[in-house]
């Protein structure tokens, strides 16, 4: 037991991997089995990370459940994993979306059941990895290694058009993730260069970075913010996103919406902002601006979708823009709503693909107008859907509209962005997406039923119903007393506030 | 040291020339001795190997300064050991399959062996010389090895007469850098290397040995030989050639260059950098277009020679390692990677072809899942050795301020992600066409074959995730 206390990290980022190891070798013709591993090694790492969150001290400054061991020594590289409050959010939203994820589609995937079981696990290896990673070769790892199941996933258990969408996600990840890789090396050699050694290590290098030259600052700053602009995907960086959506299996929508996209934000705040913070704040309006356009115009191209799934799929690229500005706000406010934005999209989308999926099982189409007066031939899944969509568009009482909330409070008065307009602009998001997940949902739910095929729908069986309830409760539980959540991240964001605010005041005294 | 130290310091090489002998004699008094052929090959190799850990630790030079001993070339006899090895387990079942099943396949493996491990360890030009001659003519007849087919013998023809071309050049360079220097000795060159900053003769002859090792490791524009030989020649000796021999030549290469002449100068260093960003970018482009997955990696082992000469270009001691360690991880992500080609090879040239990899993954699992590692290493995905060693390239070329030639490297990287996940995609992603499914593929996997690919394929992981493991001998490495 106090062996894993003292690596207990290592433990939520590697029992996903041992679970792969072990499923390996059982005969691929038992599925269920190989299911029902999978849930349980996925569903273990949730409660390790459970103790994790609750063990959490936030009054401590820094990381906590540190681990380090030296590992290319020469280069002062190692594995270091560790978290603050705000990779701790995610984290544990990502140990939560994996089993919930596999027991929601328990039975939509009937095909090479062993493989997709075990690239899930892996996946989940790399997306705690890349949240625990506290050194940029070991961070730089894991966001690699993460691309490969993905792949994997979407190419082999996708739709028709999955190996197009497959390729088009791992070459447009991989653009922005080679550039990151020379700006980390560039980081490290210029932590040697000032008197230092080559170092991976990001505590080091948040005292090394924000001394090197601006020029230097800006290229390594925009190397970085890229690929997690690729992730996000911020506009124009988005159209991967669609396809990647759309061709995926529904858990691994599921999982590309509710963990992957958060990498890219995760990033942002992690290493671009922290690392290059006189980069940031040149590049800060724009980028504010990228994520205004990319609210409006995703909620504006969700609308026109015929496709329930691709709605979804676009929607996402609004929620996150609205991450984006909130963490471009660099308000205390704007940052801790774009975390719990994050979270909040993690649990609202990722629930909207598995209702997605759902339907998708029975039906066999995505199309919104093959539906019509499902409430009712399904009550429970219009229902569930209600709910969910309420959250998505940010009903106060729900999750949604904390995040947005805060949000649009934060970047309000944000000094950084310097206008309300940014704020002002976003706020229509909040109105569209009421405009398209409401039309879509009447169009889905309500009128008559008009096809044959729609009278004989089954409604939501149990195991559906469990795993979209689990989703429930924390979207009701963020919607009424998101301080379990936010009080653990406070400190760790207005560190990084406060540390901006810093360098911002000393900018402008440089400038006089 | 007196004359036995000496025989001892190269025990590796006198092991393999031995064996090399031992089965050209045992060829003429047998019959059938291919079978012993290769159990004497695979022992001595094994030997060789052991013996070049056991000398590691020696440090020195033996025949009057002539070959390095222990450190470096210790190091070079290993991995080439390493791949002679592999590439021997490899060629039974393939030469039984093209009915070429001869001794003289294994003699020619061991005396290039032989050759390769001269050439990485030599510390005078003659040595370096000798070593690439007794590997380049060996390994022209291996590549016309399958005599009976056309492309292969168009294959030695060419690399004959190409090779003899570039062994000219490094004749020449030789001749020069003799006649200014009065020595062949690399480490008398080494310690006057100040006096000869002006001399345009010596410079003279290292743009010429630049070409020579060029040709050697075929990079642009000195490659035009690469892809038909490569495509021509037997299968698992492709790997032999494009993998192993081509870390000899960086062996060398880096012993002449970096040791030798400190890195040689500013215009030198950018005619590498100038000659690795069109290898890089040329073999990957080209890449992208070929359906024979032999000239596919035939292409990408051009791309890859581009990669391990940002390490040259950058002179500095993370370039040196960053070459060394790529050396490795290379010869076992090529020659696993040619090693599945060759097992999935069916006579007359047959199955080389993209669309014959569809739904392999499928019909054979372990296979494809070998086949998906060899391809994302050769990417540079983590946690793969490809991905270390292009870590440690890049970053020697960011700390010899040449930043712009790190991020050649990683969009060249970029073009390559295309055509190897491609292979991957044929075998995982795209359904099987329906005459294989209805006509079951029977060729069986033979133990030794699967046993080579498959200790690729966990060496790949291993040093991988480790690559101290590696790197921990290039602390020290004379």
């Amino acid at each position: 037991m106090e062996l894993l206390q003292k690596h207990i990290l290592t433990a939520i980022i590697f029992l996903p991997f041992v679970g792969a190891l072990v499923i390996s070798l059982i005969n691929s013709e038992r599925k269920n089995l190989i299911k029902f591993l999978g849930l349980l090694f996925s569903t273990l790492t949730f409660i390790i990370s459970v103790y994790v969150f609750i063990k959490y001290d936030p009054a401590k400054t820094g990381f906590q459940f540190v681990e380090k061991y030296p590992w290319i020594q020469s280069l002062d590289i190692s594995y270091k994993v560790g978290i603050d409050g705000i990779s701790l959010l995610l984290l544990v939203l990502t140990t939560f979306l994996t089993p919930v994820g596999l027991l929601a589609t328990w039975s939509s995937v009937d095909k090479r059941v062993k493989g997709y079981v075990i690239m899930f696990l892996l996946l989940e290896t790399g997306m705690n990895g890349v949240f625990c990673a506290l050194d940029t070769f070991l961070f730089y790892i894991f966001w690699e290694t993460m691309l490969i199941p993905m792949y994997f996933i979407i190419g082999i258990w996708g739709g028709e058009n999955r190996i197009y969408a497959a390729v088009k996600f791992v070459i447009y990840t991989m653009v922005g993730s080679l550039l990151m890789l020379v700006a980390i090396i560039a980081l490290g050699n210029f932590a040697s260069q000032m008197g230092g050694q080559f170092t991976g290590d990001l505590e080091k290098l948040y005292e090394v970075a924000p001394k090197v030259s601006l020029n230097a600052q800006i290229l390594m700053f925009l190397a970085f913010t890229l690929s997690f602009a690729i992730k996000v995907p911020l506009f124009p960086f988005h159209t991967w996103l669609p396809d990647a959506h759309v061709e995926a299996p529904t858990a691994g929508s599921v999982i590309l919406a509710g963990v992957l996209l958060k990498m890219g934000t995760y990033g942002i705040l992690r290493f671009s902002i922290p690392l290059f913070p006189e980069a940031t704040f040149i590049f800060l309006p724009y980028i504010a601006v990228l994520a205004v356009v990319g609210i409006i115009y995703g909620a504006l191209v969700s609308f026109v979708q015929p496709d329930l799934k691709k709605l979804v799929a676009y929607s996402s690229v609004s929620h996150l823009g609205f991450v984006v500005l909130g963490l471009m706000g660099l308000t205390i406010e704007s940052v801790q709503g774009g975390l719990i934005q994050m979270v909040n999209h993690g649990l609202s989308t990722g629930a909207l693909f598995m209702l997605v999926g759902m339907i998708y099982d029975r039906r066999h189409t995505r199309m919104i107008e093959e539906f019509g007066g499902l409430a009712r031939v399904t009550p429970v899944y219009a229902t569930f859907f209600m709910i969910v969509a309420l959250s998505s568009l940010g009903l106060p009482g729900l999750n949604g509209f904390v995040g947005e909330f805060l949000i649009l409070l934060g970047s309000f008065k944000s000094k950084f962005l310097g206008t309300t307009a940014f704020a002002i602009f976003a706020a229509t998001g909040v109105i569209l997406a009421a405009v398209y997940l409401l039309t879509a949902y009447q169009r889905i739910f309500f009128g008559k039923l008009t096809k044959t095929e729609n009278q004989s729908i089954k409604d939501l069986n149990l195991r559906e119903i469990v795993s979209l309830a689990l989703v429930l409760i924390f979207i009701v539980w963020i919607g009424i007393y998101p301080n379990t959540f936010l009080k653990k991240s406070e400190p760790s964001v207005k560190k990084v506030v406060e540390q901006m605010e810093k360098y911002r005041s000393g900018v402008f005294r440089a400038q006089r | 040291m007196n004359f036995y130290t000496d025989l001892f310091g190269i025990l590796p090489v006198l092991i393999v020339s031995s064996a090399g002998l031992i089965v050209i004699i045992l060829e003429a008094l047998l019959k059938r001795g291919e079978t012993i052929s290769y159990f004497l090959s695979i022992i001595s190799l094994i030997l060789a190997g052991l013996s070049a850990v056991y000398i590691y630790p020696m440090y020195s030079t033996a025949f009057n300064g002539m070959v390095a001993v222990g450190g470096y070339a210790s190091f070079f006899n290993f991995i080439i050991c390493v791949g002679a090895l592999l590439t021997i387990l490899l060629s039974k079942d393939y030469l039984e399959k093209r009915n070429i099943n001869y001794g003289e396949f294994y003699i020619l493996v061991l005396f290039a062996t032989a050759g390769m491990m001269f050439l990485a360890s030599g510390v005078d030009l003659i040595i370096t010389f000798l070593g690439i001659e007794l590997m380049s003519i060996s390994l022209y007849v291996l590549a016309a090895f399958a005599r009976t087919d056309p492309k292969s013998n168009e294959a030695g023809l060419k690399y004959l007469l190409l090779g003899a071309f570039a062994t000219g050049f490094l004749l020449f360079g030789i001749a020069f850098i003799y006649g200014s220097t009065t020595t062949t000795n690399l480490k008398i060159i080494s310690a006057n290397f100040q006096n000869y900053q002006n001399d345009f003769l010596f410079w003279l002859g290292v743009g010429l040995l630049l070409v020579g090792f060029s040709f050697k490791v075929a990079a642009v524009p000195f490659h035009m030989w690469a892809p038909d030989v490569y495509e021509g020649a037997p299968t698992p000796a492709s790997g032999f050639m494009s993998a192993v021999a081509k870390s000899a030549a960086f062996g060398a290469f880096v012993l002449v260059f970096i040791f030798g002449f400190h890195g040689t100068n500013e215009q030198v260093r950018n005619a590498i950098a100038v000659i690795s960003v069109l290898s890089m970018g040329l073999g990957n482009i080209i890449a992208i277009s070929q359906t024979n997955v032999k000239r596919m990696l035939a292409y990408s082992s051009i791309a890859h020679a581009g990669y391990i000469l940002i390490g040259l270009a950058s002179a500095n001691e993370l370039g040196k390692q960053g070459v060394l360690y790529y050396s490795l991880a290379y010869i076992l992500m090529q020659v696993g990677a040619f090693g599945v080609v060759s097992i999935v090879e069916k006579e007359e040239n047959k199955a080389l072809n993209i669309n014959d990899y569809t739904g392999l993954g499928h019909r054979k699992p372990l296979i494809g899942v070998l086949m998906s590692i060899f391809m994302f290493a050769l990417t540079g995905f983590p946690p793969f050795a490809g991905f270390v060693g292009k870590y440690y390239l890049f970053a020697s070329a960011v700390q010899a301020k040449m930043t712009w030639l790190a991020v050649a490297g990683v969009l060249a990287t970029l073009i390559s992600v295309y055509y190897y996940l491609n292979v991957v995609i044929h075998m995982y992603l795209k359904e099987q066409p329906a005459e294989v499914l209805n006509n079951p593929d029977e060729t069986k996997i033979s133990i030794s074959g699967a046993l080579a690919v498959l200790i690729s394929a966990i060496g790949v992981f291993i040093i991988g995730i480790l690559p101290t493991m590696v790197t921990r001998y290039f602390e020290k490495l004379f």
